[in-house]
């Protein structure tokens, strides 16, 4: 469904970001890029929506997507893909909602554009999203303002919003990294049942391996810009073989596992 | 497990609440008793909002607590004056999460790590640069890095920094609200191994505040864990992975994802949210998420009881069916 193709991106006059980047990715299938902070894991899925920011570019290789190249995309063709086809969660999603807006004038926007559905359809498709989600009283949700809700409910609106129109490709950039461990837990076990229920591709950036590991089938690794190690999961985390994922792997906190003090 | 002799810091009976709109009022600390012991490490975890940081905050006189005592060494610090809060400060210090907001952008590295000792008159000029080498070499820095501004480093740089600044006054006790947060897994590894070595040779009291269980289980003598204002449970570190009796804490090493899991094993988590800490049900804290709620959880408040020698929970379920 997706290939990238030896990509390389550049932000400014800078050294490239990131080199020699190859992904393909088959329908319903989850991929989990982890790295370290600066390693360029979040350049390569905004660089899929493209999305850079600021001045980066895509200077060699190529992103296609059922077969078709996205980089020469008009506004237009992007208008199309984006937010239907392929969508994106964010770290914070409720940083993406307009803070003096309410939730459900937003989301019902964001379906009218990208359908011919009445306003009411689009409520109402709103509601059943966000119930779906297992939001509470879905419809008092709609009513409020995004600072009226926890961290872990936006990110559930943000979500559900991502999901509205059951995009074929799902990038998630650092989507539990601000949330508590339970509720963390909670948004990885919706985003497993994304893929069980609507074969969902889904691609996950995250520096917590744990997550990585417990979501992806196919895990890469990444630092200074260029991927280090990749295979399955049990390839990756059980059988390392490059040195760099070693020692990460070996710097993650067990529970039970080594102790520094007696 | 603990000697009595050896005691530090014994906080008793710590309230704290804020006034919110609408006259109601935000308990962020409610009863907390704590205790903290000679060169080891105290771990305080839960969620956020839990009042974890409000906590430390009070130990070390950021702010007053609404009632209760602190005792360090014998003396309330609660009813210092702000002189005596001053001179006290030299003994206990605090490592923040982000380092480059708590360090002035202005200030080169040497000036920073000086700062505290110049305060309080411990050091002359002459000997600045002298101190600040020798403290860079205490954190694995290289010297040079003394003429350095904190946006020339590196996170784990900065932080190895700030655990310099913090020593430098060589403070009985150390608290690192969510310090290796910010950091890489790789680097957040060396900064706890340089902590844990510190900690030895100089026998430092630590109290680390920080929501990742599997981190500070490593490293940690005793854990505290807190939810909505309340010690829900404290447990030597060692015995948290499978000595954990309270439902929350097993939420907690439930909700924890492992690189070794089994990716067919479901996560278990608990649903729906904390409560607002403006509006904390009678009762048990935790009743709305617990799986063993009982009218009995509704109504009465559970009381920590010790389970064995060093561990104590709050729980009516579980003190209840022993």
């Amino acid at each position: 469904m997706l290939e990238i193709k030896d990509l390389a991106v550049q932000y400014g006059k800078q050294a490239p970001t990131i080199e020699h980047f190859n992904l393909s990715m088959k329908k319903g299938e989850i991929i989990s890029v982890v790295g370290e902070s600066g390693s360029g894991k979040t350049t390569v899925i905004r660089a899929v929506l493209g999305a850079l920011a600021g001045s980066g570019r895509v200077t060699s290789g190529d992103i296609l997507f059922h077969g078709q190249s996205l980089l020469n995309n008009s506004r237009d063709e992007w208008r199309k893909l984006r937010g239907t086809k392929m969508s994106m969660i964010f770290q914070d999603c409720g940083g993406t909602l307009n803070p003096i807006r309410r939730i459900g004038s937003q989301y019902v926007e964001y379906i009218c554009t990208h359908s011919n559905k009445s306003s009411q359809e689009a409520w109402a498709l709103g509601v059943s999203m966000l119930e779906k989600m297992r939001l509470p009283d879905a419809e008092n949700i709609m009513k409020s303002f995004p600072h009226q809700l926890s961290g872990g409910m936006r990110q559930r609106v943000g979500i559900a919003m991502a999901m509205t129109f059951n995009p074929e490709l799902l990038l998630a950039d650092e989507p539990t990294s601000a949330l508590d461990v339970t509720t963390q837990a909670q948004i990885v076990r919706q985003m497993m049942e994304l893929r069980d229920n609507f074969d969902t591709g889904i691609i996950i950036v995250t520096h917590n391996l744990g997550v990585a590991a417990y979501m992806a089938d196919q895990l890469i690794v990444m630092q200074y810009g260029k991927v280090v190690d990749r295979g399955t999961r049990d390839e990756v985390m059980n059988h390392p073989t490059n040195d760099y994922t070693k020692r990460l792997l070996a710097a993650v906190p067990e529970m039970g596992g080594e102790r520094f003090v007696s | 497990m603990f000697h009595e002799s050896e005691l530090v810091l014994q906080a008793n009976h710590i309230v704290k609440q804020f006034p919110a709109s609408g006259g109601r009022t935000l308990t962020a600390c409610n009863d907390v008793n704590l205790s903290v012991y000679k060169g080891k490490t105290l771990g305080i975890v839960g969620e956020s909002g839990c009042g974890k940081s409000t906590f430390v905050r009070m130990v070390i006189s950021m702010d007053k607590p609404t009632s209760g005592e602190i005792l360090y060494r014998d003396k309330n610090i609660v009813a210092m004056t702000k002189k005596e809060i001053w001179e006290n400060r030299q003994n206990m210090q605090m490592v923040f999460q982000d380092p480059l907001a708590s360090f002035n952008p202005k200030m080169r590295i040497i000036d920073i790590l000086t700062e505290p000792l110049m305060n309080y008159g411990r050091l002359k000029k002459s000997e600045k640069e002298a101190k600040a080498k020798e403290l860079l070499e205490m954190v694995e820095l290289p010297a040079d890095f003394m003429y350095r501004y904190p946006h020339n480093m590196s996170g784990g740089q900065r932080q190895r920094v700030s655990i310099a600044r913090a020593l430098s006054l060589e403070p009985e006790i150390l608290v690192c609200d969510e310090a290796t947060s910010a950091l890489d897994v790789s680097i957040q590894k060396t900064v706890i191994e340089l902590l844990v070595r510190l900690q030895e040779e100089k026998q430092i009291s630590m109290i680390f505040i920080c929501h990742d269980l599997a981190l500070i289980q490593s490293f940690a003598h005793q854990i505290a864990v807190m939810y909505l204002g309340h010690i829900v449970e404290t447990i030597p570190g060692a015995d948290v992975s499978d000595k954990a009796l309270h439902p929350y804490t097993q939420a907690l090493l439930g909700a924890q994802f492992s690189i070794h899991m089994d990716p067919n094993e479901k996560i278990e988590s608990i649903e729906s949210e904390a409560p607002s800490p403006l509006d904390v049900p009678k009762g048990c804290p935790f009743q709305n998420r617990c799986e063993h709620c009982s009218e009995k959880c509704k109504t009465v408040k559970p009381v920590l009881k010790e389970v064995e020698p060093g561990h104590e929970v709050a729980c009516h379920y579980v003190t209840d069916k022993k």
